[in-house]
């Protein structure tokens, strides 16, 4: 899950990661509130999960109350590269006398920690890594060892940081640390991390994904639910447990594993179709989890057929069968449906589907020829 | 030949008493695989359909010898099952359980490298490892799998895996081993592990790699296919059309900017000689051709 940038701030100063004062603002009334406790000037920022706010005219800075409410209305309802800005975050403003980067983010291929440090901040580091490469300076860290403060101040003195920098930086990136492994973060990243022109370090941005899979051990992300999804079919997929993403085209998906879930995309793709979700509804394909599927596949109004891919591994077909049955009889589905079984149980899948079939429900015998019959009924 | 396990293979299933553990573990052991105990910390001293369950890994592999272990425990103890096996003695360890912390991964990965460098771990979020009409350890259908070689299958996605032993088995191609080595974001085993085996197993004579976007394991097993691997090597990435930025169910399976593209990883393993297939029922009709042209 990603973070918005004021939910970042939030999870880093539970780090003790020092932050600017500010606070959340849904309305323009709200924001001048925050602004006059966090203390003019202020900046007023939009919050979305996108980068270029800025260029957009999402990041605003406001002396007084009546340039907050300005801002905050122009600013609320804005539609930066599709995403609508719904939620501001008002903060002091910052004198800034250097900007820098640091990140820390699993490095899958050396299966270590690798954390990045920058003098060169307030840029994409993508970019940084390509025009001056020597400006990064990495470390990898043992899981087993960790970052310790001495480990760190060698660290930032390697980068280069201004001298008055270094001993703030080094205790800020070892909290980093603790927060990217301790928060169970695939990444944490702050850009720019700041000098002010009084000689404090702190973060000035905070981009943040969280891992997933650890949330069982974090009740307090709850609290960052709030705006996951902007798409009401995700957010209707997400109510039902199921792993869904939206995409454009006219052709549903349902297949179990995320592998064959993205090779059927592939598929419907290569011969000549466009798929509209990417739903892999695992291990446990039972009826409710059928029906769940084809009810969110249903509200999507280009749809205009739907490709359910199984292979039966734990999941068995026959199960499958009757779930699509069961589904069919609870939902009224307005597009024509092409199955693909195989796998466990698939024989006794198919005769228990073979007295249901028509041009509203359709049996194919390879995965190739079922992806061309729902590309064909969909009209592509 | 096959490789990592054989009809020898002894194996203890850790979580067998549990329902999924009961399930793949007797399915294992009925399809001829030799398992011979279960632990359970509150369920020692009884049995699951003839299996003894013993206290702990340990005492379990006193009472058996056995070598490999079979992990099917929920996440928030999975990582302690692996290292208890490891500190056991079991050489293979097999991870199946789906949605570990990346965090534990790498920690638990660290340890194994550093405290037991003689255990290889499979997975975690793995189908597991068959080699046909020999071993079978996982959740993978043994009746989709042909025995007597000569194609090595390995494979980041577990449905694709069992979709590629389909292609081949339903036209009778038999595989020597097949390896699901999972999508997380650090797998115990990775294809370069994978196909360093195979090249040396004389009984594999060819090659299928399935991959998938994210990582960048797929360009580093290409570089390695380039030096070290002689055999004809068939590949498909899944996720070619796959939007940037969104994790595609597997939780290693996200494209950061232009890194991880199926473009990329095919480009890649193009270069290295590889047979590129656009989909999976085009990597077993490759592999046939590949096959039959050996003579075999």
């Amino acid at each position: 899950m990603d973070l918005f940038e004021y939910q970042g701030k939030q999870y880093f100063a539970r780090f003790d990661i020092p932050v600017s004062k500010g606070g959340v603002a849904d309305t323009d009334d709200e924001a001048v509130a925050q602004a006059e406790a966090a203390g003019y000037p202020v900046v007023v920022k939009a919050q979305v999960k996108v980068g270029g706010r800025g260029k957009a005219g999402g990041v605003k800075l406001a002396e007084n109350a009546d340039e907050v409410r300005f801002h905050a209305g122009n600013i609320l309802g804005l539609d930066i590269k599709g995403h609508i800005v719904r939620r501001l975050w008002i903060e002091n403003s910052s004198d800034i006398a250097k900007e820098y980067y640091a990140s820390f983010t699993l490095d899958r291929p050396n299966k270590v920690h690798l954390g990045m440090l920058s003098k060169e901040g307030g840029v994409e580091i993508e970019e940084v890594a390509v025009t001056n490469p020597d400006a990064i300076a990495r470390i990898s860290i043992d899981p087993t060892v960790g970052l310790d403060l001495q480990t760190a101040t060698d660290w930032v003195e390697r980068a280069d940081l201004d001298l008055e920098a270094r001993d703030q930086a080094a205790a800020l990136l070892v909290k980093l640390y603790r927060c990217y492994t301790e928060g169970d973060c695939d990444l944490a990243e702050i850009n720019p991390l700041i000098l002010t022109t009084d000689g404090r370090v702190h973060a000035l941005d905070a981009k943040v994904t969280l891992d997933d899979n650890a949330s069982f051990r974090h009740p307090e992300w709850e609290a960052f639910a709030w705006g996951e999804t902007e798409d009401p079919r995700e957010q209707m997929a997400k109510e039902r447990g199921l792993n869904y993403i939206g995409l454009d085209g006219t052709v549903g998906i349902i297949a179990n594993g995320a592998g064959l879930a993205m090779s059927t995309l592939d598929v419907v793709n290569q011969v000549g179709g466009t798929a509209a979700n990417f739903l892999d509804i695992g291990g446990g394909a039972n009826a409710d989890v059928m029906a769940a599927a084809l009810e969110v596949i249903n509200t999507d109004p280009k749809v205009k057929a739907i490709f359910v891919n199984i292979f039966g591994g734990i999941t068995k077909v026959d199960d499958v069968a009757n779930g699509v049955l069961e589904a069919l009889k609870r939902v009224e589905i307005s597009s024509p449906i092409v199955l693909r079984l195989d796998g466990t149980n698939a024989a006794e899948g198919r005769a228990i589907l073979q007295p249901h079939l028509s041009d509203r429900l359709i049996a194919e015998p390879t995965m190739l020829d079922a992806a061309r019959r729902a590309v064909t009924l969909a009209g592509n | 030949m096959s490789i990592f396990v054989d009809e020898n293979t002894k194996v203890i299933v850790q979580g067998l008493t549990g329902s999924q553990g009961r399930f793949h573990g007797l399915r294992n052991r009925d399809y001829g695989t030799k398992v011979v105990a279960g632990t359970s910390p509150t369920k020692a001293g009884t049995d699951v359909d003839g299996v003894p369950v013993y206290a702990n890994v340990k005492e379990a592999v006193a009472a058996t010898g056995a070598t490999a272990s079979f992990v099917v425990v929920p996440p928030p103890g999975a990582c302690a099952a692996i290292l208890e096996a490891a500190e056991a003695g079991i050489e293979f360890i097999v991870c199946i359980t789906e949605g570990i912390p990346a965090q534990d991964e790498a920690l638990t990965y660290a340890r194994l490298v550093h405290e037991f460098p003689g255990t290889r771990l499979l997975g975690p979020n793995c189908p597991g490892i068959i080699s046909p009409g020999k071993c079978n350890i996982g959740i993978t259908s043994g009746d989709i799998a042909l025995a007597g070689g000569p194609v090595g299958i390995v494979s980041r996605s577990g449905t694709l895996t069992y979709q590629a032993l389909y292609e081949l088995s339903s036209q009778g191609i038999g595989q020597t081993t097949c390896v699901g080595i999972g999508g997380d974001p650090v797998p115990g085993t990775n294809f370069i592990d994978c196909l360093a085996a195979f090249e040396a197993d004389p009984e594999t004579k060819a090659i299928m790699m399935i991959g998938e976007i994210g990582g960048s394991e797929e360009e580093r097993a290409a570089a390695f296919i380039a030096d070290h691997v002689t055999k004809p090597v068939v590949s498909y990435v899944a996720g070619v059309t796959a939007p940037p930025g969104r994790k595609m169910g597997h939780a290693g399976a996200i494209i950061s900017g232009s890194q991880g593209t199926a473009q990329a990883k095919m480009d890649a393993l193009a270069a290295a000689g590889v047979t590129i297939a656009l989909n999976p029922t085009e990597a077993g009709n490759a592999m046939i051709e590949i096959v039959k042209a050996m003579g075999l």
